[in-house]
């Protein structure tokens, strides 16, 4: 399969890989797949709790080359922007970036979610929602 | 190092072949002129090369385009022949998709197809193989060497069990033939599909073996026409590419015993260097009973297609099917028992005639230093390393 330039570039230059500190109230950690299908992604934000913006992201994903190019650039793209912002990113813009073939746009599909998960269990620990208000 | 999808024409193969391509160009079927009769030695020269690899002789072997038409004409062949005496075949569930679609086609049409599956280490168990057969039987075919992890069947026992059940035995060659040493006579083989192309002669020619004594093998044909190859196939004959074939034999059988402890030394190598370097490496069936040429090998945590993405410039097969539209991890792996997760994982080294010892140190760097690479990038090995079972996570299937 020919991949494009940018997918090549983020294979062999991904950025932020890493991991941050998953107990930091501050810090959300998504994770997203499952080993069998083949891809796993994990995808952690860190933001600025008076600004809304976030200030770190970081990545570490088991999959093919699209995979691996889709969470690098989720995480440049977040970098900066509000959490709000951050919920606007579509996979479909990943898959406009990287021209991703149609056998890969689930790969997007899961950077997206990715996201996502990573915002919800931030939201998560920055308000605790009450048990009573939870029911509503 | 991708030797069992494809290998290069020997040169001297090439050098047989060229007359055949150029000045003489009869028709091996015309009887009554010179250009007929030269195309006919030709023909039957190789005949004589195909069935000395073998232990056959030159009347038992019917050319083909390749193996897996040879693999289709023994098992419809055989299944529309033998259909007055029974209607089931046993094969089993690592056989190449020639065998299995083949088979799923004839379930279509009436008849009863067991698929056995195999041990961990890749192997076919005799007592359910025994178990199998019933009085419909008509035939058994077991590939001699799988294609993904070079895994070698016991085939003389399961020739043994044929013969004494009274039911026919096919074995797909393609990968052992050339490779391994084979005997027809010794093995109770009565049937063996043998394809050119995967032991240095060009593409599009192959072989089916149809045994002629104890007993007279009979076929259907499944391609009518001119009643070439004694009726089974009819069809021009392939005049270069049959002398290619044959051409191949001769080199594969005079070259393996010197080729084959030279290639397993190879193949010994890199295994060595790979498992002595990395941590969480498996191989894929057995060592004991397996081509000297073969390595299949999962790297826990690191995905197929992505490793293959860091080591581009080598040529060798993912386990994973990734790189196709399906998405589906190696379904011979899959019957050994590995999870998806470690087909997903797997490489499939082949070496061939042409692979050297400078171009194994290589790879075998080359691999070490990606997977090395991916590991950093993955969070199953991250998790792996901070003692999570894996197996205990909730993962989100998608």
């Amino acid at each position: 399969m020919a991949y494009s330039n940018k997918v090549v570039d983020h294979y062999n230059n991904p950025r932020n890989v890493g991991s941050l500190d998953k107990s930091d109230p501050n810090v959300g950690t998504g994770m997203v797949g499952a080993p069998e299908c083949g891809d796993v992604m994990k995808l952690q934000v860190k933001v600025n709790p008076e600004t809304g913006v976030i200030e770190d992201a970081k990545f570490k994903t088991f999959g093919c080359g699209s995979a691996i190019a889709s969470s690098s650039l989720a995480t440049e793209w977040l970098r900066g922007k509000t959490v709000d912002e951050a919920l606007a990113i579509k996979n479909t813009d990943i898959v406009t970036e990287l021209s991703l073939p149609p056998v890969k746009i689930h790969c997007s599909v899961l950077a997206e979610d990715a996201i996502k998960a990573a915002i919800t269990d931030y939201k998560k620990k920055a308000n605790p929602v009450p048990a009573e208000a939870a029911r509503v | 190092m991708d030797n069992h999808a494809t290998t290069p024409v020997d040169p001297r193969v090439f050098e047989a072949m060229r007359p055949y391509l150029t000045n003489i160009f009869g028709n091996s079927a015309s009887r009554n002129h010179s250009f007929g009769w030269e195309a006919e030695e030709a023909t039957e020269k190789a005949r004589k090369q195909v069935a000395s690899l073998i232990g056959a002789t030159a009347k038992e072997i019917v050319f083909t385009s390749g193996a897996t038409e040879s693999d289709n004409l023994a098992l419809k062949g055989v299944a529309e022949m033998y259909a007055e005496k029974g209607n089931h075949i046993i094969t089993a569930a690592t056989e190449h998709k020639a065998i299995l679609d083949t088979c799923k086609r004839l379930e279509k049409h009436g008849t009863r197809v067991t698929y056995l599956p195999v041990q961990q280490n890749g192997l076919v168990d005799l007592d359910q193989l025994k178990a199998a057969i019933t009085d419909k039987t008509v035939l058994i075919s077991i590939m001699h060497a799988n294609n993904e992890i070079g895994v070698l069947q016991p085939i003389r026992e399961i020739g043994r069990i044929a013969r004494e059940h009274g039911v026919l035995l096919h074995t797909d060659g393609t990968q052992a033939a050339g490779k391994v040493p084979v005997n027809v006579l010794d093995d109770n083989i009565d049937l063996m599909s043998i394809s050119a192309h995967k032991m240095y002669g060009p593409k599009g020619v192959g072989a089916l073996y149809v045994r002629r004594r104890n007993p007279r093998v009979q076929l259907t044909a499944q391609m009518d026409g001119g009643g070439h190859e004694r009726g089974m196939r009819s069809g021009t004959l392939n005049v270069p590419g049959i002398v290619g074939l044959g051409e191949a034999c001769a080199l594969a059988q005079a070259e393996m015993p010197v080729e084959s402890k030279r290639l397993a030394f190879l193949r010994d190598k890199l295994k060595d260097r790979l498992m002595n370097s990395l941590d969480e490496v498996y191989i894929n069936g057995t060592l004991e009973h397996r081509l000297p040429n073969n390595l299949n090998i999962s790297f826990a945590y690191v995905e197929g297609e992505s490793l293959l993405m860091g080591i581009n410039e080598i040529a060798v097969s993912s386990g994973s099917a990734c790189t196709s539209a399906t998405l589906e991890p190696s379904y011979v792996l899959k019957a050994l028992g590995a999870g998806d997760d470690l087909a997903h994982s797997s490489i499939r080294f082949g070496l061939g005639r042409f692979n050297t010892e400078e171009e194994v140190d290589y790879v075998a760097g080359k691999v070490i230093e990606v997977v090395k690479k991916l590991r950093e990038l993955s969070p199953l090995y991250e998790m792996f390393k901070e003692g999570i079972d894996l197996t205990k996570v909730q993962w989100t299937a998608h």
